[in-house]
């Protein structure tokens, strides 16, 4: 089933066109990931799903994107799509307070207070992140005393404690170490079970071990977009072979 | 040329080294004469009998500072996470050089303005014009310059992600600002504070325009007040013997409050740095 659908979008920096007539569906508990050279406008698509780029007062778009068939674009509350629509960013961004006022803060924003309703998503979040068994005992200390890995997982809990429908990650695992990027794969794994998950990563391997369905980016277009295994042992296009077996990029 | 900037750094270091000196040399023997409990202590001020308690204008340094900082302070942050979140260029230019101007402004002029403005107006008001509450609102807005640019750069500091992250979890921009970014610049906010409060105590001008001046424990609000620098300057023209060493050793205990400012403030940056 289509969870978000993309249809004709166009992005502009100001005269910059970082998108041109992107038509494209995410399934509900896949995969999707979002590969192509620097520049190539897949981390914008990626904030344009959680109108971050809103942010950018340069920015213009035109077209739809729509989430279970509601344009984001439209009377949509931007804080209510930024719930339904989480996001990990490619540096892992912790507040500076406790971790268990970081798992919090989402959930205290939708107005929960009670102590027992917190310490449970907490717990709940942190263990769908696999960090609990590292962080239980420690839940009043400052989530920037953890590692790296940890605090990326950290921000992955922070992001599920609000019960969102789709994860939007952003090269999440590009400052962490081999073993933490294993972590957060197998995370990842699990996780779309329950989620809808669309990732940029600048890792081949990464898209060919975790995604779905893979989508090629090339300038400011889609080149391709198929399933991973397809995307990977035989290629369509041209540009996204030479591409995917390291001629260019 | 190496001697030019070596007298030239010396000189600030000895200007601090003589006024401690000349503090502690004048003051310290008139609080032994007048007791160090009688004088910190005392709730008399009457020169004319040999009664020298400065209790009343330290609490009323006190009570003015504390009525300034809770008027100044949020005024001044709240207006820093506009500026340094919200606003837009052509109003952050023209608030930065409005603040700017506010710094410049001599505290006589905000006296002036006090005593022919606030000063009536709180009279129709409350009955009294001159009291805790004018001095606490002269100086609230005299301290908020300092606040004000303080705050803003500590906001600045703060790396965006906190931001962006606090918006992506959903919140609205003024949790975010208030929530995520707000308490990652605590310590310099903090540092803001102080500083603040350090102007506020130090202010002498315009607290002895609107402040009332009368040498008694403030019993509220509304009540008149003397603060330890218009005691001071108040009194400094026509005192002589203990009378006059007597106002330097309210300088001195003055100076002490001020070293504990500085001492915070230090405290606060070493906070940051780490």
């Amino acid at each position: 089933m289509n969870k978000i659908s993309i249809q004709n979008l166009n992005l502009f920096y100001g005269s910059f066109q970082a998108l041109k007539s992107l038509s494209m569906d995410f399934q509900e508990n896949e995969i999707t990931a979002l590969i192509g050279p620097s520049g190539c406008g897949k981390s914008t698509l990626l904030k344009s799903l959680n109108r971050m780029n809103d942010l950018v007062s340069s920015c213009k778009i035109t077209g739809q994107v729509l989430l279970d068939n509601e344009d984001i674009y439209g009377t949509m509350n931007v804080n209510l799509l930024r719930k339904r629509v989480g996001m990990v960013f490619q540096k892992p961004n912790p507040f500076p307070m406790s971790i268990y006022d970081n798992i919090a803060f989402g959930p205290r924003t939708y107005g929960i207070r009670a102590k027992m309703r917190l310490d449970d998503i907490v717990e709940k979040a942190l263990t769908s992140a696999a960090i609990w068994d590292e962080t239980r005992d420690r839940l009043k200390k400052s989530a920037l005393s953890l590692s790296g890995g940890q605090q990326q997982r950290l921000c992955l809990a922070r992001a599920l404690a609000v019960a969102p429908e789709v994860l939007l990650m952003d090269e999440p695992t590009s400052a962490l170490d081999p073993i933490s990027t294993l972590k957060i794969e197998e995370l990842l794994n699990a996780l779309k079970r329950d989620y809808t998950i669309i990732i940029v990563t600048h890792n081949m391997q990464q898209a060919a071990r975790i995604s779905d369905k893979t989508a090629f980016f090339l300038i400011d277009e889609m080149i391709e977009y198929g399933s991973a295994d397809q995307i990977f042992s035989l290629p369509k296009d041209k540009r996204t072979e030479d591409y995917i077996t390291g001629r260019f990029g | 040329m190496k001697i030019v900037f070596f007298i030239a750094a010396w000189v600030a270091i000895l200007c601090v080294a003589l006024i401690c000196v000349f503090l502690l040399a004048n003051g310290l023997p008139a609080i032994g004469e007048i007791g160090p409990l009688n004088f910190l202590l005392g709730t008399k001020w009457k020169p004319g009998n040999d009664l020298y308690g400065i209790a009343p204008m330290i609490v009323g340094s006190v009570y003015v500072t504390a009525g300034a900082v809770l008027i100044g302070a949020p005024i001044g942050i709240i207006t820093a996470v506009y500026m340094a979140q919200f606003a837009g260029v052509r109003l952050q230019k023209l608030l930065r050089s409005a603040v700017a101007l506010m710094a410049g402004i001599p505290s006589v002029i905000y006296g002036f303005f006090g005593l022919v403005v606030l000063v009536p107006v709180l009279r129709n008001l409350f009955g009294t014009g001159k009291s805790v509450l004018t001095a606490s609102i002269l100086l609230g807005m005299m301290i908020l310059p300092t606040i004000i640019s303080l705050a803003e750069s500590a906001i600045r500091a703060v790396p965006k992600s906190y931001y962006e992250g606090a918006l992506a979890l959903g919140a609205s921009a003024e949790r975010s600002a208030f929530f995520a970014v707000l308490p990652a610049a605590k310590s310099g906010i903090l540092a803001a504070v102080v500083l603040g409060i350090g102007r506020a105590v130090g202010e002498t001008m315009a607290v002895v325009m609107v402040a009332g001046n009368q040498e008694i424990i403030p019993n509220g609000l509304f009540s008149g007040v003397r603060t330890m620098t218009a005691n001071i300057v108040l009194e400094m023209g026509y005192a002589a013997g203990l009378h006059k060493d007597a106002l330097i050793a309210t300088a001195a205990v003055l100076f002490v409050f001020i070293l504990i400012i500085n001492f915070l403030l230090s405290l606060l940056k070493g906070q940051e740095a780490q």
